[in-house]
């Protein structure tokens, strides 16, 4: 079955550096279209110049990498955007307009969508992330963490297929991510694919069908959040720490809880299973 | 012996038409380590730019009622006066170092309090060792980690010696690990320097076990403020999400076990188990 769903993201052999810095150093990776993906590691791992590559910011200096099919090295940022949004960790990287509504309308008529189209695209985007109150105000004079969500907002107004978030969640407090929980319900059910470059273990935790860890340039793990979260060699070799509910198992396993829980309500299961035998 | 003391405060920045902060009654006592949480727009950057002056005396608006650090008046004592006493960190360490070296940076606040040479040498080398700067000390900022960056932003301001530390999410941007070592290195100020340490953070569960007191701020009041053990399961701790080992405490406690106190960490919850089945290692 998944064998026939379509390949979106086909990295063979990928090798970067910058200057003589080797960044990338043989990664071979495939993404299937409506995947949710987490790819974690520690800062330097290699994951941002990893996803630079995605939308042809980057190119690679040994290897290839494929989007939907075209290989990255023929196209421009321009073209592959259409389809490929990218998110940086930055808001401040990516903004630039007078005010909130102008920043969300340029991409859209910058892909030459009619005004009728530009108008409601807007208003569901910036309804979708709670910043059309501010709508007439300037970027700069937003939060950090409402100044990234104008730029997520930016980015899903014009409906690409790959979304690319880079460490959505770092500073964001706990009720807007749990919007972006949602909101990856949302484009989940609209057959979006997404990959999420996070270091935020308790975000990742049970949201995340499949996990990649990279390390010093290399995928070094590749599995559902099940298998990844609670392999303490991976994490350890990424720099990662165990959610709280993985590491209260393994601190619990010699007495039968099992080292792959992950799940509060797992937990609470297998402590009364222990308590009552 | 009390330290900071907020009485009746209500500020209201210039141009907005609520005020930030509302009535604001706290006292500080020295020593203490306060985590300081709350959703995106509550209060919390407000409160701590009253601490070192930053309001009133570069924010304008308007501010009521009193708050007073080490005794002095906020509202009349110059920034710089505030500065040798309250450090600040802030999430970004890009925006609060320019020179080109560690050794350099950290000498530049005590250049500017006018301190002998000898003086300013002594102090540097003390924070680089303290801190464990030593193998960095020649490097230019740029050149260094987040992680490492942080380090030289606490290293500067330790330098000062402050006896109030305000931490504005220092680990919003850096790994996990960098991040716990940092949390380490602060806790080490507090317990072995005493001094007080006010820390702004969404991630509770990175900070729980730590911490003496937790604040919790919303709609510009302090909600919820007691030592962690007492206040994490108070009904408004849920606008900020409470850890997901205390969720598995308070469920069983609701299936009838009784744990004692709420777990801090993974830990704490892990031993608390273990007493209740009689099962110690």
């Amino acid at each position: 079955m998944v064998s026939m769903t379509e390949i979106v993201v086909e990295v063979k052999d990928l090798y970067y550096s910058y200057n003589s810095q080797p960044v990338l150093q043989g990664v071979n990776l495939k993404i299937r279209r409506g995947e949710i993906i987490a790819i974690m590691g520690e800062n330097g791992a290699g994951k941002t110049t990893l996803i630079k590559h995605f939308n042809g910011l980057l190119k690679p200096k040994r290897g290839s990498v494929k989007v939907f099919g075209i290989d990255t090295r023929n196209a421009s940022v321009a073209e592959l955007s259409r389809k490929v949004g990218l998110v940086f960790q930055n808001p401040d990287h990516q903004l630039f307009a007078e005010t909130v509504e102008k920043e969300v309308e340029f991409a859209l008529r910058n892909f030459g969508f009619e005004e009728e189209v530009v108008k409601k695209r807007v208003e569901w985007a910036l309804n979708l992330m709670g910043l059309a109150k501010y709508r007439n105000r300037s970027p700069f004079t937003l939060s950090v963490g409402e100044r990234k969500r104008l730029a997520i907002a930016s980015v899903l107004s014009y409906d690409p297929e790959l979304i690319i978030f880079d460490e959505p969640t770092a500073g964001q407090d706990f009720l807007q991510k749990e919007r972006i929980a949602e909101l990856l319900n949302l484009l989940r059910t609209r057959g979006k694919t997404v990959i999420i470059v996070t270091h935020d273990v308790e975000f990742v935790a049970t949201r995340f069908e499949r996990v990649i860890v990279m390390s010093q340039g290399k995928i070094i793990g590749d599995g559902s959040f099940r298998e990844i979260l609670s392999n303490s060699e991976i994490l350890e070799k990424a720099r990662l720490l165990p959610p709280q509910i993985v590491k209260c198992a393994w601190l619990l396993s010699d007495i039968g809880v099992p080292r792959d829980t992950l799940y509060p309500e797992e937990l609470v299961r297998k402590i009364e299973e222990v308590i009552r035998r | 012996m009390k330290i900071i003391e907020f009485k009746n405060v209500t500020f209201m920045y210039r141009g907005n038409s609520e005020p930030s902060l509302l009535n604001v009654n706290v006292e500080i006592e020295r020593g203490e380590f306060i985590l300081l949480t709350g959703p995106s727009g509550c209060g919390k950057s407000t409160f701590c730019r009253l601490l070192n002056g930053l309001i009133p005396h570069f924010y304008g608006g308007e501010l009521k009622g009193e708050v007073t650090v080490l005794g002095m008046n906020v509202k009349n004592t110059p920034t710089y006066e505030l500065a040798r006493h309250v450090g600040m960190v802030f999430q970004d360490p890009e925006n609060q170092l320019f020179l080109s070296s560690v050794e350099k940076e950290i000498a530049f606040g005590l250049e500017n309090l006018g301190l002998p040479r000898e003086e300013i040498k002594r102090r540097v080398n003390q924070v680089i060792k303290y801190l464990g700067l030593e193998n960095i000390r020649e490097k230019a900022p740029y050149e260094l980690s987040g992680g490492q960056q942080q380090k030289v932003a606490i290293a500067s301001v330790l330098a000062m010696q402050p006896e109030v530390l305000v931490l504005d999410e220092p680990t919003a941007n850096l790994d996990p690990y960098s991040s716990l070592e940092l949390l380490n290195i602060i806790t080490r100020l507090n317990r072995e320097l005493k001094i007080t340490i006010i820390l702004v953070e969404h991630r509770l569960e990175m900070l729980l076990d730590k911490v003496s007191r937790l604040m919790l701020m919303d709609k510009g009041k302090i909600v919820v403020d007691g030592p962690p053990q007492d206040v994490v399961l108070s009904p408004e701790m849920k606008i900020v999400g409470i850890p997901k080992v205390i969720e598995v405490y308070d469920r069983l406690k609701k299936a009838g076990y009784e744990f004692g106190h709420p777990p801090l960490s993974p830990e704490d919850l892990a031993k608390a188990v273990r007493r209740v089945i009689g099962f110690h290692d």
